[in-house]
């Protein structure tokens, strides 16, 4: 796998290095064995798909977890990164998609936050500050931010700047950047490319990370593709394509755990028209037939879960037409959505599907209650047999049905939010990342269940970040990116590269959606 | 892929252990234990007339105890139950002293609570304003307006068939304390087994899950406040007919004294885990704690502090409980 070697920038020496850095969390290998180096003055890009293993890389080299195995070098001295004050004193600083500032505070506060200059028994040296803040500003050049302006009222591109500025105040030499363009305009990428430029002609080393391949061609200068938790590539940016990088990074075996059904595709069950819900759900068009599985492919942010709760009535629709088995519906609510026939597993379990405290007996019964209360009160008998059938059939490892829900494993868990909607005997299920951190004999089982459902005419419209679980479960595959649909493949178009290629909008020849 | 997926073993000595550490359990131990204790010191405290005296004082704790803990564990507070009691409660003397029919003079409070409750709630739910925020904004309309509208005065000459605690079941029962048991357990019952109970664990335990299964959050609220004004408005029934007068004012206190007997009781101030039973217990616990402090020579002015002690435990418990779950 990661036999390629990383390559060196003879000229200047590493700034970084990064051995051998493994990471294990429970039941995921997150890196194993990952090298790279950045030097002084260079833009390095980190690219790979969600899950690939960046956030972990990035949150090792700033401190914030330790690795299993494995040393960060920095200036060719080995250094203990324990929490992320170590990695500050060894002069990385790391800006994330969250960013992390006091709205209520000025810029020179936030910029000085922690560090901020004294003048004796105590007391803030509010001149120096303002000062040093304007002598930062001047030397990136950036003219309509002052030191005085409170944080809050600020855009989100000039936000990104004082997280800038805060990084150099403290001497940052080397920056890691979390897809710092993820929320910002045409215009603030332009003037972040200036200051990133600026950087790198002050000799700091940055640590890029995008999913957006036209950034790493506009701006890195090497690139380092990570997949499944492992180094796959060094390249110097100019000697590589698009076409070569999406190829690195999604060029993966499918290793099909659940051999795919076939079935006989029924009539439409889903159908929806020109559905509008600002900002990310922008004139979506599909349809999911009985039997049918429609795997829902893109970035993380491309809109996919927006739309899911826009079908569900999380978000009611702002326009568009939904026809649930053929009738106009409007889904103002999730509990009409239920009512139609709908099931929703969200994406986040822990957050959004499970309640913890609950058993797993009434865990498996909460989208249900209505069909076994009568007179307001639930049977327990029915409740019993409900939760009974449902640990039966998907295999949940429970010690009973009267264990706390939150004490399984994160696979069981899963097992429990998706296996509630079907006492409600749904016509069409969503599944948003259905096997997303869960072990791969969960994931397996999972899939055969999905065959399943599918064989029994349930309609299956499926989010997932993991190509190969679209491209091995999926009757279809839809692409979506920035809100809209912008590629339809049939199971036998749809291959890693060209999926992979309209998530990334490589080219823009993809075939339109009618 | 055996149909054996339980490992489950009835006789498994565990559970019986399991059973008694439950708060409730543990609770009900620790009533007959310390009536025990405090008995061999001073038998006196075991007099018919101290107990029934401890029970019929604190009745109308328990009572809201039981509304208190239905809203802590759909995940909200309320600090405007012990302002509300007393707001109730002399309206109802008002009224009884009035002359107006008895039958009326119990049924207000019990409208009027469940109307401004629901009010309440209402605009937690739908304006999403957190709960301690209005609740304290109702505390003090209504302490304020009860001693701007009474002007202090006491409320006396009340009738005498005004007087629950005359009222006794076969002669041995007095009526508070019958109202105490039947509203716990009524409560208990309704939260463990009807589909309204099981959506206020669910919105409490994780809103945003009880919100993508169909179950709408604010409807839950609205309908958690307005049975938590009932059952304030039978504790303001019991607080105003258990002495000749009425004070006209809020107890001192009297809404953390509610709150303490619901989270001892087991109720988990996030939300989602705790039982009506505990709370009752709780509350019967801490009355007799105070009780027993007199007949222990010891300053009743520490009831506050064993109070306070009592929280930080059970609350302690609680959050080592929750990280232990998390954890596995």
């Amino acid at each position: 796998m990661a036999n390629d070697p990383p390559l060196r920038e003879s000229a200047e020496p590493s700034l970084l290095s990064v051995r051998d850095i493994e990471k294990s969390f429970p039941g995921v290998n997150a890196l194993s064995g990952v090298s790279f180096d950045v030097a002084k003055g260079e833009v390095h890009a980190l690219l790979g798909e969600n899950g690939a293993g960046k956030s972990t890389l990035i949150k090792i080299i700033s401190g914030v977890f330790p690795p299993d195995r494995g040393e960060v070098i920095v200036d060719g001295k080995p250094v203990n990164l324990q929490r992320p004050d170590d990695a500050r004193r060894a002069g990385i600083a790391t800006i994330y998609q969250e960013l992390l500032l006091f709205p209520e505070l000025t810029v020179a506060e936030n910029i000085f936050m922690g560090h901020a200059p004294r003048a004796g028994l105590g007391r803030l040296d509010w001149r120096a500050m303002r000062e040093k803040t304007t002598d930062l500003l001047a030397s990136l050049a950036i003219h309509d931010l002052q030191a005085d302006r409170v944080v809050g009222s600020l855009s989100v591109g000039n936000r990104q700047r004082v997280e800038i500025l805060r990084a150099l105040s403290q001497d940052a030499r080397i920056l890691i950047m979390d897809e710092p363009t993820a929320a910002l305009t045409e215009y603030d990428v332009t003037r972040l490319f200036d200051i990133v430029r600026k950087l790198k002609a002050r000799g700091v080393a940055v640590i890029y990370i995008s999913h957006r391949l036209d950034e790493i061609f506009a701006i890195a200068d090497r690139v380092t593709v990570l997949r499944d938790g492992a180094h796959i590539a060094t390249k110097r940016v100019a000697d590589t394509t698009a076409t070569e990088l999406v190829h690195l990074m999604v060029g993966r075996k499918i290793e099909s755990l659940f051999p795919k059904i076939t079935v006989l595709i029924g009539e439409p069950v889903l159908e929806v028209k020109d559905l509008e819900r600002r900002p990310l759900t922008k004139g979506i068009s599909l349809t999911v037939r009985a039997g049918e599985i429609v795997g829902l492919a893109g970035l993380v942010g491309s809109g996919r879960s927006e739309l899911a709760h826009t079908i569900f009535g999380v978000t009611p629709a702002e326009g568009g037409d939904i026809k649930i088995c053929g009738q106009a519906v409007d889904i103002g609510s999730p509990a009409r959505a239920r009512a139609l026939g709908v099931g929703y597993v969200p994406e986040d379990r822990g957050t959004q599907g499970l309640v913890r405290p609950m058993t797993v007996r009434e865990n498996f019964s909460l989208a249900a209650l209505g069909k076994i209360a009568f007179g307001g009160f639930i049977d327990r008998a029915s409740e019993r047999k409900l939760a009974g059938d449902g640990v039966k059939r998907f295999a949940v490892k429970t010690s009973s049905l009267e264990q706390v829900a939150g004490k399984l494993s994160g696979g069981n868990q899963q097992k429990i939010v998706l296996g509630k909607w079907l006492a409600n005997q749904p016509k069409l299920l969503i599944l948003d990342e259905p096997t997303r951190g869960i072990d791969v004999g969960a994931k397996a089982e999972i899939h055969r269940l999905m065959g399943e459902l599918a064989a029994q005419g349930l309609a299956i419209l499926m989010i997932s970040s993991e190509l190969p679980e679209v491209l091995g479960m999926s009757d279809r595959v839809l692409v979506m990116r920035e809100g809209r649909i912008v590629a339809e493949f049939s199971r036998d178009e749809a291959t890693q590269e060209a999926v992979g290629a309209a998530m990334m909008g490589e080219h823009d020849n993809v075939e339109k959606v009618a | 892929m055996t149909a054996a997926t339980f490992t489950r073993d009835e006789a498994d000595p565990r559970r019986l252990l399991k059973a008694l550490a439950s708060q409730e359990a543990l609770l009900a131990i620790a009533v007959i234990g310390l009536a025990i204790a405090v008995g061999l010191y001073n038998p006196r405290f075991l007099a018919t007339r101290n107990l029934s005296d401890v029970l019929l004082g604190n009745a109308y704790i328990a009572v809201a105890a039981v509304g208190m803990s239905m809203v802590i564990i759909s995940g909200n507070i309320d600090i405007s139950v012990g302002s509300l009691i007393g707001v109730l409660a002399t309206v109802s003397g008002t009224l009884a002293v009035n002359g107006a029919p008895i039958i009326v003079t119990w049924l207000v409070p019990l409208v009027v609570g469940v109307l401004v409750m629901a009010a309440q709630g209402a605009v937690i739910a739908y304006l999403r304003i957190p709960a301690i925020v209005v609740t304290l904004g109702m505390l003090s309309i209504l302490k304020g307006g009860l001693i701007s509208v009474t002007g202090g005065k006491w409320i006396t000459d009340l009738p005498d068939s005004f007087h629950l605690a005359n009222i006794e079941l076969f002669d041995t029962v007095p009526m508070p304390v019958l109202l105490m048991i039947v509203a716990t357990i009524l409560a208990a019952v309704w939260m463990r087994h009807s589909a309204t109970g099981r959506s206020i664990y669910a919105v409490g335990g994780n809103a945003e899950a009880a919100r993508l299964c169909g179950i709408s959050q604010p409807r839950t609220t609205v309908m958690v406040f307005a049975l938590h004004g009932f059952f304030a408005g039978i504790a303001a029934l019991l607080y105003a007919t258990q002495l000749r007068v009425i004070q006209s004012t809020v107890p001192p206190n009297l809404e953390l004294t509610i709150i303490t007997a619901s989270v001892v009781g087991g109720v988990s101030i996030l939300g989602g885990v705790g039982t009506v039973i505990g709370s009752s217990l709780a509350a019967i616990l801490i009355a007799e704690i105070a009780s027993a402090l007199v007949f222990t020579d010891v300053s009743p002015y520490w009831i506050r502090a064993v109070q306070g002690t009592l929280i930080l435990i059970t609350v302690i418990a609680d959050i080592l409980r929750r990280r232990r779950m998390a954890g596995a």
